[in-house]
């Protein structure tokens, strides 16, 4: 077996349909594969799920692993992690990246504990590098840097596995790009056997009921997003009224859905979503390391808190000092004006 | 028909500094914090998974056993749990599992587990709020071969040896069935924590880990040795038990830093380059030109 450094992608699907943020991790995974010299490799579970398993080669997949049985039809954590952890025991990944949704929350840690393997949940940045450890002075050459936030203010963590490989990352939807597929693309789809016994097949999903969300933050071109700042449930109708005039959508800090001023699907942040809006209001918001990496790269950011050396002004293109509950009435009254 | 079965419910619990509540106090110069300022809480979550584990018993009978890793410390959490009604309380200390990340961490908690059988139920909470990776849970159920249901929200039906669990998470809602042993991780959404009771924190309040006899010694000095007070308490029921590695069947080289793939590599402050940016009044004027320049610059329609 060739000692290829390949990148593999657990890709998630319902319905025959992919997870956008498997898709996003598919052409991060080509980018991390170039200077490893491997491959990109795709491990598709599912029920009748052939044609899916052909559509990723044009997202960036060239091998796909396709594990299609009727015991695999909805997720469940057994039957799932024992098909990924015995593709990845038999085939000895460098890198397996999952999408931090509900479902690779579930499996990638049970999949890592098998595999005694490191995994960092939240990853907002995967590179290549160099790592000396500290305890042996040994060198390490091209492991996967596993970036993300770190609890404690204005902190960067960068986070490797030297050994127990492979080295496993989840990453949230919308923090990676995806990219267009390239219809030019060549790859192979593998058929993989699987085999469960009673006891992988034990726990029986009885009911699901999926939630379509009313809200789409990722494709909304303007974002208002409110803050504990904002002192209460009340104040944050400001946002809703602002984000209504400007035709966009509402986000949250997580101090905020915390707070219940409103509902997690809005929290914009390392642990909720990543947005790049032509315009990002923040109001209320103090700024740490975590909501500044759900929102930094948006086009052009507002940014109104009373505390002048809040972080947040440090990736402001508009700062403005003052009480937000007073602010914003201001600023939707001068867009009412213009709009006159 | 019930059944006459009573259930032996497990419950992994942490202590973690309250991370909602950082202020400007607890931030050093450089922007980091300093843990030690925050107070310590029990992990909201964690407190989840006990009222689970206390309903079962409450419901259908049985006994509820709650473990913590940590420093001494953590035996706080211990207390808070004795308080709410937990029938047995253990502290995992060690130097040894100092260092741990969720596969190290999971490891030692799984031997803890295995020294508690037999037992229906593994409860935690989904995630604790300081490292916010949701990965301990999935990884004891893997260490100790059992079916997980994480988001657990609510148990809705508990048959003999068989349980059907409410999942709730942002997409949607789930319900499953699962034959028992099996562990749940528990969320915030499910029904809250019953508050101590008055009755067992005043029955409960002198109970203690032998690491903390030196300090009770010195407000109590009606007990003059550590003997002594150990003994007054065991009596009572109020010796919190403390298992090191070395009550544990363990591989020392599976624990603690030792035993952690992951790795920081180095920490980051993040010096973020001052961006071009203007300051606007926060009046009605100040407002009216940014309305003007957004407008002007196609930023707002």
């Amino acid at each position: 077996m060739s000692e290829q450094r390949n990148v593999w992608v657990f890709v998630e699907q319902t319905d025959g349909q992919p997870a956008d943020v498997s898709l996003e991790l598919l052409a991060k995974a080509q980018e991390l594969a170039r200077p490893l010299g491997g491959q990109v490799w795709a491990l598709l579970c599912g029920r009748d799920v052939g044609a899916l398993a052909q559509a990723l080669i044009p997202y960036g997949a060239d091998r796909v692993l396709l594990a299609d049985d009727a015991d695999l039809d909805v997720y469940r954590t057994q039957p799932y992690a024992r098909v990924v952890a015995d593709q990845a025991r038999a085939h000895k990944p460098y890198i397996f990246l999952f999408g931090a949704t509900p479902v690779g929350r579930d499996l990638a840690p049970r999949v890592a504990s098998a595999l005694r393997a490191g995994l960092t949940a939240d990853c907002t940045d995967l590179q290549i590098g160099d790592y000396t450890a500290r305890s042996d002075k040994q060198l390490y050459q091209d492991l996967l840097y596993q970036i993300r936030p770190a609890f404690g203010g204005n902190v960067m963590a960068t986070i490797v596995n030297p050994r127990g490989h492979p080295q496993m990352a989840t990453v949230r939807e919308g923090v990676m790009r995806r990219r267009e597929p390239d219809l030019a693309r060549q790859g192979v789809v593998e058929a993989v056997p699987v085999a469960f016994d009673a006891c992988d097949l034990a726990l029986q999903v009885l009911s699901r009921e999926t939630r379509r969300s009313t809200v789409d933050l990722k494709a909304a071109p303007v974002v208002v997003s409110g803050g504990a700042g904002l002192g209460g449930k009340e104040e944050f109708e400001l946002i809703r009224e602002l984000a209504h005039l400007l035709g966009g959508e509402v986000g949250a800090s997580r101090a905020a859905v915390d707070a219940g001023y409103i509902g997690r699907e809005h929290q914009v942040g390392q642990t909720g979503l990543t947005v790049r809006p032509r315009l990002y209001i923040a109001a209320g918001i103090s700024g740490a390391v975590q909501h500044r990496a759900g929102m930094d790269q948006s086009n052009k950011i507002i940014a109104i808190n009373t505390d002048p050396n809040a972080p947040i002004f440090q990736v402001a293109h508009y700062k403005i000092v003052g009480d937000a509950a007073e602010v914003l009435p201001l600023l939707i009254q001068a867009l009412r004006d213009k709009a006159k | 028909m019930s059944s006459s079965k009573t259930y032996h419910s497990i419950v992994l619990v942490k202590q973690v500094p309250d991370t909602r509540q950082v202020t400007g106090e607890a931030m050093t110069a450089d922007g980091t914090l300093n843990r030690g300022l925050l107070p310590a809480i029990f992990n909201p979550e964690d407190l989840s998974a006990l009222e689970m584990a206390l309903e079962v018993r409450d419901q259908h009978g049985g006994q509820v056993t709650v473990v913590t890793m940590g420093p001494p410390q953590a035996a706080a959490v211990l207390r808070e749990a004795l308080y709410r009604g937990a029938d047995r309380v253990i502290l995992l200390t060690d130097r040894k599992f100092a260092g741990a990340d969720t596969l190290a961490t999971s490891y030692t908690l799984q031997k803890a587990v295995e020294k508690l059988a037999p037992y229906d139920f593994v409860f935690c909470g989904r995630q604790a709020i300081d490292g916010d990776t949701a990965q301990v849970g999935p990884q004891v159920a893997e260490k100790l071969g059992l079916p997980q249901i994480t988001y657990a929200e609510a148990i809705v039906r508990l048959e003999g040896g068989e349980v059907v669990v409410q999942r709730a998470f942002d997409q949607g809602t789930e319900l499953v069935k699962c034959p028992l042993p099996c562990l749940l991780t528990v969320v915030g959404s499910a029904r809250p924590a019953r508050p101590p009771s008055v009755r067992r924190r005043l029955e409960h309040k002198y109970a203690a880990t032998p690491l903390e006899y030196p300090a009770r010694l010195k407000s109590s000095p009606e007990f003059e040795t550590e003997a002594a007070l150990d003994a007054y308490l065991a009596a009572r029921g109020l010796r919190i038990p403390v298992w090191t590695a070395a009550d544990l069947d363990v591989d020392h080289g599976r624990l603690g830093f030792a035993g952690s793939p992951t790795q920081v590599h180095k920490i980051n402050y993040v010096v973020l380059e001052a961006r071009e940016s203007k300051t606007i009044s926060p009046t009605p004027d100040g407002l009216r030109a940014l309305v003007e320049e957004l407008v002007k610059e196609y930023i707002a329609p």
